[in-house]
């Protein structure tokens, strides 16, 4: 069964703009892709059908065979939990250490001290910042930030992880730096969905690119097309 | 990142549901509670960390309570004292001059087997002019009266179980009905308005506490929209990983009862100060009129009520705020 699924999806906004028109497409479970396109494309309204933060006027996005249109209003926060994402602007609390942000879904999920401290401490650990556990993310640069933002998505272990523009604001070796993470993640199982416009990157990695422009799918590459 | 985890084989074999992105029950009531402790514990902290401000807000919510409080308390004291009083309102039944005393003893015989009559006791002309004499120092002009001037009367102590101000005057009328009895006087038009203003005092006690406790919503509900404000930012994130409407609503729930709980124990102090203050001078007061009184005070289980009146409207002045402001912070 495909991870996420779109059928024939459109979104349009009041006043007639439309972010997405008719898109189709799927990924699999365990797969890797980019979602490329200018800004304006449609790249961040796809990831917030997925993440239920809008909803489709027309057609439907499926997430593990679930139909999200379905999907109960209190219902949403569970869906969530299942789905890891990075924000381009981190989304990070300032007023509270490295630790507790990337503790905050876990205490969400429920999550007793325990269990909660040894995941926190794993996911900082992957992203390397296990030694600024107890600093606040103000006192990081932009590279150990998203790093946070990282360790937070993947701290509930979710099936599948989506990231808006990760590396917006990195140099390209820090870029590269927090790719390489990503396909880690992607290396045990874990479906990863990126929008990204930094397409040499993009070029080098060689994975799948579904790419969007005025809302609809143009110029879809397969994986490794490049080699 | 599953790799990493399993690396650290530190819990035992029962625990591995929880390595699984699954949580127990148990484990979830727990955390729970944990949570709850956590949240209850933080927005505490957040108050305490801006005195200023939440010293304020304090202090307004707890004269806010206090002053309904403290008419109830003075409302509670004049019932005391007025029952007090009731006990004395006796009636005095005149008679017509010349009933000999064979008949008024009998009459009074008659009026004690009432109903509505727990005693009475006839006091002849002779005894009458016996206590003036002795009760105001005027022997001298008492000896140069001609012929006794005061009449014969029955001392008439009610049933206190009639002693509402209908049963009073029913009583009245029916002792006018003998023969013997020329008028019947009774201190009813003070008890009457005593009573009338006791109810009155008791309405604008409730009206006064629904008032103020409206107000008391409206404080905590609008210091509550500001803290929500102030977090919109946390309130995103935490939707954004999949906090439910419950769980964003805790600290915010808290943060009202916090409140609440405050201006309840600011409420309480005020009023056992303020009733420490007063009740020398009330009780010397009352004692001139020859009376015993002690003011009372907030009993424990009025006291519990107030500060637990406190808590209810803080958390739900906060309920209602979240309810109507969250909403509207969406991702």
């Amino acid at each position: 069964m495909a991870h996420v699924r779109f059928d024939n999806v459109s979104k349009s906004y009041p006043g007639g703009h439309h972010a997405l028109s008719g898109v189709n497409f799927e990924i699999n479970q365990g797969e890797i892709a980019f979602l490329t396109g200018h800004s304006g494309a449609g790249k961040s309204t796809l990831l917030k059908l997925i993440m239920l933060m809008e909803k489709a006027t027309q057609g439907q996005v499926l997430v593990d065979g679930v139909n999200l249109s379905r999907l109960a209003n209190s219902q949403i926060p569970y869906h969530r939990r299942r789905v890891g994402v990075v924000f381009q602007n981190h989304q990070l609390l300032f007023d509270r250490s490295v630790f507790e942000n990337v503790a905050l879904p876990l205490r969400i999920s429920g999550y007793s001290s325990r269990d909660l401290e040894r995941r926190v401490r794993a996911a900082l650990d992957k992203v390397g910042l296990l030694k600024k556990e107890k600093q606040s993310p103000i006192e990081l640069s932009g590279g150990e930030q998203q790093r946070i933002g990282i360790a937070r998505a993947v701290v509930n272990k979710p099936s599948l992880i989506l990231a808006d523009e990760p590396t917006g604001n990195l140099d390209p070796a820090l870029s590269a730096e927090i790719m390489r993470l990503f396909e880690q993640f992607n290396d045990v199982g874990v479906s990863v969905l990126i929008a990204s416009h930094d397409l040499p990157l993009i070029d080098r990695l060689n994975h799948r690119v579904i790419g969007l422009n005025g809302g609809r799918l143009e110029g879809e590459r397969p994986a490794g097309a490049l080699s | 990142m599953s790799g990493n985890k399993s690396k650290k084989p530190t819990s035992a074999p029962a625990k591995s549901g929880a390595r699984h992105s699954k949580v127990t029950v148990n484990s979830q009531w727990k955390a729970y509670l944990q949570h709850h402790r956590l949240t209850a514990k933080d927005s505490l902290l957040r108050l305490l960390r801006s005195p200023g401000s939440s010293v304020m807000t304090w202090l307004v919510l707890g004269i806010a309570l206090a002053l309904p409080m403290t008419l109830f308390v003075s409302l509670e004291n004049v019932k005391q004292l007025s029952r007090v009083w009731d006990q004395s309102s006796q009636i005095s039944v005149y008679l017509k001059k010349g009933v000999l005393s064979r008949a008024a003893n009998k009459l009074t015989e008659g009026i004690s087997s009432l109903d509505q009559v727990s005693d009475a006791i006839y006091i002849s002309p002779q005894q009458a002019l016996k206590e003036f004499s002795a009760a105001t120092g005027l022997s001298d002009v008492v000896q140069g009266l001609q012929s006794n001037p005061l009449p014969g009367v029955i001392s008439v102590v009610p049933n206190l179980a009639s002693q509402d101000a209908r049963a009073m005057e029913k009583l009245q009328n029916k002792l006018l009905l003998y023969p013997q009895v020329e008028s019947v006087q009774l201190d009813l038009l003070w008890v009457k308005r005593l009573y009338q203003f006791m109810e009155l005092g008791q309405r604008l006690v409730w009206a006064l506490a629904t008032l103020l406790g409206l107000a008391v919503l409206l404080i905590i509900g609008n210091t509550i929209r500001l803290s929500i404000e102030s977090r919109r930012d946390e309130i995103l994130v935490v939707k954004l990983v999949g906090g439910t409407d419950a769980f964003v609503r805790r600290p915010f729930l808290y943060t009202g009862l916090w409140f609440g709980l405050g201006g309840g124990l600011i409420a309480w102090l005020l009023l056992t100060i303020g009733l420490y203050w007063l009740s020398g001078p009330v009780e010397q007061l009352i004692s001139l009129y020859g009376s015993e009184f002690v003011l009372s005070g907030l009993g424990a289980e009025d006291s519990l009520l107030l500060i637990f009146d406190g808590v209810v409207l803080g958390w739900l002045g906060a309920w209602l705020a979240v309810s109507r402001h969250l909403v509207r912070i969406n991702p």
